[in-house]
């Protein structure tokens, strides 16, 4: 038995019987990553002494039966969630420095549920990308085919989890930051109802869209993960009080009579990958014969999402970025004699080009006279599709779709043109616009050998509806048990 | 669409970023490229559509006015490039 390949339900069963120790297992797990990392590139820091440390504590509190949720169970954090006292960098040089003074709620979360953090992993900066190319620090490979990217924007925190670098690991999804690199990794992805989870401590991108969510082998160690990071947040002044069901309770396999609606708009896309189109189909088949029914929808503005997302995303961050001014905290360049010169000198230097552009779009839509005809009509927009799925969810219990038209693209092969890159995020942009939760759940491989991942979106906090759909799906097929070869 | 060189240079003015001068284009380029697709936004006639800001609704989250843990101050100017006794220092503002 190769300990790092287990799953953290069946590392916790284990751990519980005292079949094997956390500390066996996380040094199980630092072997893989020394193994595999100088192919996959996922690691932006490693907390080596930290995590055995907190694996004896975690053997020692299982000896004395006090066991809690994640107890014990190495994992990884997306690099732009605030660690006390480990740096946080957000792949960006503007905060290499930087070292948290406190801790996000998710991670004083997870470590009061006893988890083991194993390392900060790799995203693009500022999680602005589709990629894990836009680090401003390495670029990410996809572990089942090195040439190809993981996605993004935490490419770090699914390869990490497909290449059994960790048991499970935290993201942020802004826009799909979770289920496009999940579905290109071939492992779960959830981004939960906007307020679910606290983004205390979670570096804002755009803060009306962002939201921390897990990354998992399987349905069952999402249920569990997003379970320990669910809650009311009297620090995060958007998050929501509302009672967190038991996620993993929730997860029958049953979907008799489950309503899944099919938006009509979402399978005619133009450069929809033929093997994408096939799995979804397979999968859709799957869902009739298990006895659910499957409903014809429409989501008409959908096709608006992305111009949407584009200029409310970087309108949001131009604002959240305007804080790296080099005086508080991060990089500061230390020749200018003046404030705005080190304002500007500080910025141009410690920001990568996706981050500038994103950040003269966001200012340019937000810029005197063109306020109403971008920003603006945006919002509005965005109260469209918000209404499209309103109305879809009176017709149906959940929606079914691709998560991306294609599998991973290539290194390199969409860097020149940031349009194209941001037309790949057609599918998963509406669930952050209207604040619904979605997930990625691996349906296929393509004829390449990439995984392909289907998500599975829920009404406001119908998390459980998802997790439980997704659940029947995988334990009726093995895609989640496909590993990359390294 | 292309964003005209001063456009670009304005922009940038109020980011506060430094473009490169062999940058600029490309930034006019791609900006202009991105604006002129989300010019697809117009086609819709959204005159008595009320905007989203936030897809949650909630109204304004108050706390009790009451004194809890925070950061000491010693940690809050850890991070800081330069600071003297609790202060931030940066280059003369006023000359």
């Amino acid at each position: 038995m190769n300990l790092h390949e287990l799953t953290i339900h069946e590392a916790l069963d284990l751990l519980k019987n005292k079949k094997i120790s956390s500390l066996e297992l996380t040094r199980a797990v630092f072997e893989r990553i020394e193994a595999v990392e100088s192919s996959v590139d996922a690691y932006i820091s490693l907390t080596k002494d930290i995590a055995l440390a907190r694996a004896a504590a975690a053997d020692k509190a299982i000896s004395e039966n006090d066991i809690k949720p994640l107890t014990g169970i190495p994992v990884a954090v997306k690099d732009l969630i605030c660690t006390k006292g480990v740096a946080t960098t957000c792949a960006s040089k503007i905060l290499e420095n930087f070292i948290p003074p406190y801790d996000a709620t998710v991670m004083e979360k997870l470590n009061a549920a006893g988890a083991v953090m194993v390392g900060k992993v790799n995203m693009d900066e500022f999680a602005m990308g589709s990629s894990t190319e836009n680090s401003g620090f390495k670029v990410t490979k996809n572990p089942w085919n090195l040439s190809h990217v993981p996605g993004g924007s935490s490419g770090g925190s699914a390869a990490a989890v497909a290449a059994d670098m960790c048991l499970g690991s935290l993201g942020s999804d802004t826009g799909g930051s979770i289920r496009q690199p999940a579905s290109h990794c071939g492992v779960v992805g959830v981004k939960p109802t906007y307020g679910r989870v606290s983004r205390f401590g979670l570096v804002a991108f755009a803060s009306s869209l962002d939201q921390i969510g897990p990354l998992a082998k399987d349905v069952t160690d999402a249920a569990i993960m997003l379970q320990v990071l669910s809650g009311y947040d009297p620090k995060d002044s958007t998050s929501i009080d509302k009672p967190v069901p038991d996620y993993r309770a929730a997860l029958s396999g049953d979907v008799k009579g489950l309503k899944i609606g099919i938006p009509r708009q979402y399978h005619t896309s133009n450069g929809m990958s033929p093997d994408v189109l096939t799995a979804v189909q397979n999968a859709m088949n799957f869902y009739k014969d298990a006895g659910a029914e499957l409903v014809d929808i429409s989501l008409p503005h959908s096709q608006y999402a992305v111009a949407a997302y584009y200029l409310i995303a970087p309108a949001e961050a131009c604002s959240n970025l305007a804080r790296y001014d080099g005086v508080k905290y991060g990089l500061r360049d230390k020749e200018s004699s003046s404030l705005i010169d080190m304002y500007r000198n500080t910025r141009s230097s410690g920001f990568g080009p996706e981050v500038q552009r994103r950040i003269l779009l966001g200012t340019y839509a937000l810029s005197a006279g063109y306020y109403d005809a971008y920003y603006k009509k945006a919002s509005q927009i965005r109260t469209l599709i918000r209404n499209d799925f309103m109305q879809a969810f009176d017709a149906c219990d959940i929606i079914l779709s691709p998560v991306t038209p294609t599998p991973a693209f290539k290194i390199g092969e969409n860097t020149d043109d940031p349009l194209t890159m941001y037309l790949s995020d057609i599918f998963t942009l509406s669930a952050n616009l209207a604040g619904i939760p979605g997930l990625s759940v691996p349906c296929g491989i393509s004829g390449d050998g990439l995984p392909i991942g289907l998500q599975l979106m829920g009404n406001y906090f119908a998390e459980t509806t998802i997790l439980n759909a997704a659940y029947c799906f995988e334990q009726a097929t093995e895609f989640h048990k496909l590993r990359p070869e390294l | 669409m292309k964003l005209t060189k001063e456009e670009v240079l304005h922009v940038a003015t109020l980011a506060r970023l430094n473009i490169d001068e062999s940058l600029i284009d490309t930034f006019a380029d791609q900006l202009g490229n991105i604006l002129e697709y989300v010019e697809t936004l117009n086609r819709l006639d959204t005159k008595d559509v009320p905007p989203t800001f936030h897809a949650v609704d909630k109204s304004n989250a108050f706390r009790a006015d009451e004194t809890t843990d925070h950061l000491d101050r010693k940690s809050a100017v850890s991070n800081a490039p330069e600071e003297d006794d609790g202060y931030f220092i940066v280059p003369k503002v006023i000359e």
